[in-house]
């Protein structure tokens, strides 16, 4: 039991020793660290079966999820329907598994936007300053005036309700924290040695941001993304259940939720069986973000 | 002092001035003649000439990017499409329950958070601080709706003791209105006192753990006395700080919070404007909310630049 469990891409090439010592140095006391990889560690399971449940929805359903039989409307969780079935009949547990597709695409997608557009403008601010930096900064401010959710109204105003519409919604939420996190770390490390090396070596900007600094701050945006992805599966299910994401009768968490609302009294599992996938698919991702994020940024891992 | 609050005062100002172009460019942007939708069953040439001529929108857009800023200074943010009355009169009428429910849950969050997150750091390692710290963490990973399907569920469906939905003014009926309001207020709330309590406890470790604590502690004031004057107020700058950066999420929640309880405030305005296409409502509601929380934040800043002097004097903000 003194090895950590969770060994990294970032340690592996260093001598077991030394690891041994980065472990100790990062953990604190090591029964702390081990408590802490084994819930990441747990976190991580959980999350590939959530992955792997959506991937496989098709195969490992019991039903067709859109597939309505009115005898059976609003049966109790059973052997033949283990999570019940809502007000048309329908399978819940093969309608969860078709939801999480959508959670987990949401979530990866939007996580994916915020990073196309956050990364550069980022790295202009933190790397240009002057009169780039307070741009960037001003167009930061603007975005986070918008709450989150009024940001995705308006959008559903505009390009009307649809998945990919909140998909965006999501993304553009996001944008602000990667900026601040990029320029963060450009900022960081534009006064390191190698970079200064590199500019001294004749290396234009491009080469200096894409080829010396983008790949140092990496560890630092894992851990955002690991942060934005659980965010945005919340994100998918909260403008679905306002009828602003995934468009009913296609299945998602949220908008199975939002049907359950008219038989809560009647058929409780209709709203329990859902939430309690987004809460297990959040604290997953959540659990494993926190893991990563001791073991790849140890000045955040204070907590 | 002065000159820290006009910067940020001065910042406020282009923030507010961008969130309006924004607005303004967006709700141009919806694909559809404005005419068209302003005429409504009137659609000959004549008509929407005369539409246009009337809502000014044959001028320039810089013209009528003027006039719209210029009269939602004066309050005035025009008709709604679908009820016919002034926008602003809809929001005053819904800017009370918003308010309400968002005070009682700040309430809920600041008390259940600050007392979550002292008892967390004072008692390290013992059951208590595993139930605070559990507490939390289920605080952050629980979607705020589901909560308050399941709230809803157990205390107002299995047993009745709160109100599922339905509003009453607190002027009309004070205990109707509680009993109403409790559960919005707690699901609201819930996800904010969990962010509350972490931030807390972690800035109480670190004040316990400083030097003048254990002068205080030396010079013989007693343990209570300690943690309440000395480092709980130190630790009040981060709660105050994370309260504002975390109102942009209570301003969301509001919006599914008052979805989920039926209570007639700015989000079920905000919600109802974007399925009926009442765009000069999206406009007025949008404006608001964002004036709104750019002032929250001011007001933030401001304080706690009261609270710890070393913000205003020492010029940067940490």
């Amino acid at each position: 039991m003194t090895t950590p469990t969770t060994p990294t891409t970032s340690t592996t090439a260093l001598t077991s020793p030394t690891r041994a010592r980065l472990a100790r140095a990062a953990g604190g006391t090591r029964t702390r660290a081990l408590l802490r990889d084994r819930l990441a560690l747990t976190g991580g399971v959980i999350a590939a079966l959530f992955v792997l449940a959506a991937l496989l929805a098709p195969l490992i359903s019991p039903y067709d999820p859109a597939q309505a039989d009115f005898e059976n409307a609003l049966a109790q969780p059973s052997w033949s329907h283990w999570l019940g079935t809502d007000d048309l009949g329908r399978d819940q547990l093969s309608r969860v598994f078709h939801g999480l597709r959508a959670s987990l695409q949401v979530g990866l997608l939007a996580v994916v936007l915020a990073f196309v557009v956050g990364v550069p403008l980022g790295l202009l601010a933190g790397y240009y300053g002057r009169f780039a930096d307070s741009t960037v900064s001003r167009i930061t401010e603007t975005m986070l005036a918008f709450p989150f959710l009024v940001l995705a109204v308006g959008l559903a105003a505009i390009l009307g309700p649809s998945l990919l519409n909140a998909t965006i919604a999501i993304g553009i939420s996001q944008v602000p924290a990667v900026i601040r996190i990029t320029r963060a770390e450009t900022l960081r490390l534009k006064n390191v040695d190698f970079v200064a090396a590199a500019v001294a070596n004749g290396g234009g900007d491009g080469t200096v941001l894409f080829r010396h600094i983008l790949p140092n701050a990496a560890s630092a945006l894992t851990v955002q993304a690991t942060v934005g992805i659980p965010a945005a599966i919340i994100g998918e299910a909260l403008l679905s259940f306002l009828g602003l994401g995934v468009q009913p009768p296609e299945p998602s968490l949220g908008v199975m939720l939002s049907s359950a609302q008219s038989f809560l009294a009647a058929a409780p599992w209709m709203a329990v069986f859902p939430g309690l996938a987004i809460v297990a698919a959040t604290l997953a991702f959540n659990l494993l973000g926190d893991g990563l994020r001791d073991v790849l940024d140890p000045r955040g891992a204070t907590r | 002092m002065n000159h820290y609050l006009l910067k940020r005062l001065r910042q406020s100002l282009i923030t507010l001035f961008l969130v309006s172009v924004v607005v303004f460019a967006g709700v141009r942007a919806i694909p559809g003649d404005p005419a068209l939708a302003l005429a409504g069953e009137e659609r000959s040439p004549e008509a929407l000439a005369a539409i246009r001529e009337q809502y000014g929108l044959n001028d320039s857009i810089f013209e009528q990017y003027w006039r719209f800023v210029s009269h939602a200074v004066t309050g005035d943010l025009g008709v709604s499409a679908r009820t016919g009355l002034p926008v602003d009169d809809a929001i005053v009428g819904a800017l009370p329950v918003t308010v309400e429910l968002a005070l009682l849950s700040l309430l809920f969050a600041v008390v259940v958070g600050i007392g979550a997150g002292v008892i967390a750091a004072v008692r390290r390692g013992r059951p208590s601080e595993w139930l605070a710290n559990g507490l939390a963490l289920l605080g952050l990973s629980v979607p705020n709706f589901w909560l308050g399907i399941v709230l809803v569920l157990s205390l107002a469906i299995a047993v009745p003791v709160f109100a599922a939905s339905g509003y009453v003014p607190f002027g009309v009926d004070p205990v109707d209105n509680l009993r109403r309001m409790v559960l919005p207020a707690i699901v609201l709330g819930s996800g904010l006192a969990a962010v509350v309590m972490r931030q807390t406890r972690a800035a109480m470790l670190d004040s316990l753990s400083a030097d003048y604590v254990r002068t205080a502690r030396a010079k013989g004031l007693s343990r209570r006395q300690v943690i309440g004057s000395h480092a709980l107020r130190n630790s009040l700058v981060t709660v105050v700080t994370i309260l504002g950066l975390q109102l942009g999420q209570l301003i969301s929640g509001a919006v599914v919070t008052e979805q989920i309880f039926v209570l007639p405030g700015f989000g079920k305005l905000t919600i109802d404007a974007v399925f009926t296409r009442d765009y000069a409502m999206l406009q007025g509601v949008v404006l608001c909310t964002s004036a709104a929380y750019i002032l929250i934040n001011l007001l933030v800043d401001v304080a706690y630049s009261v609270i710890d002097p070393r913000i205003r004097l020492g010029g940067a903000p940490r």
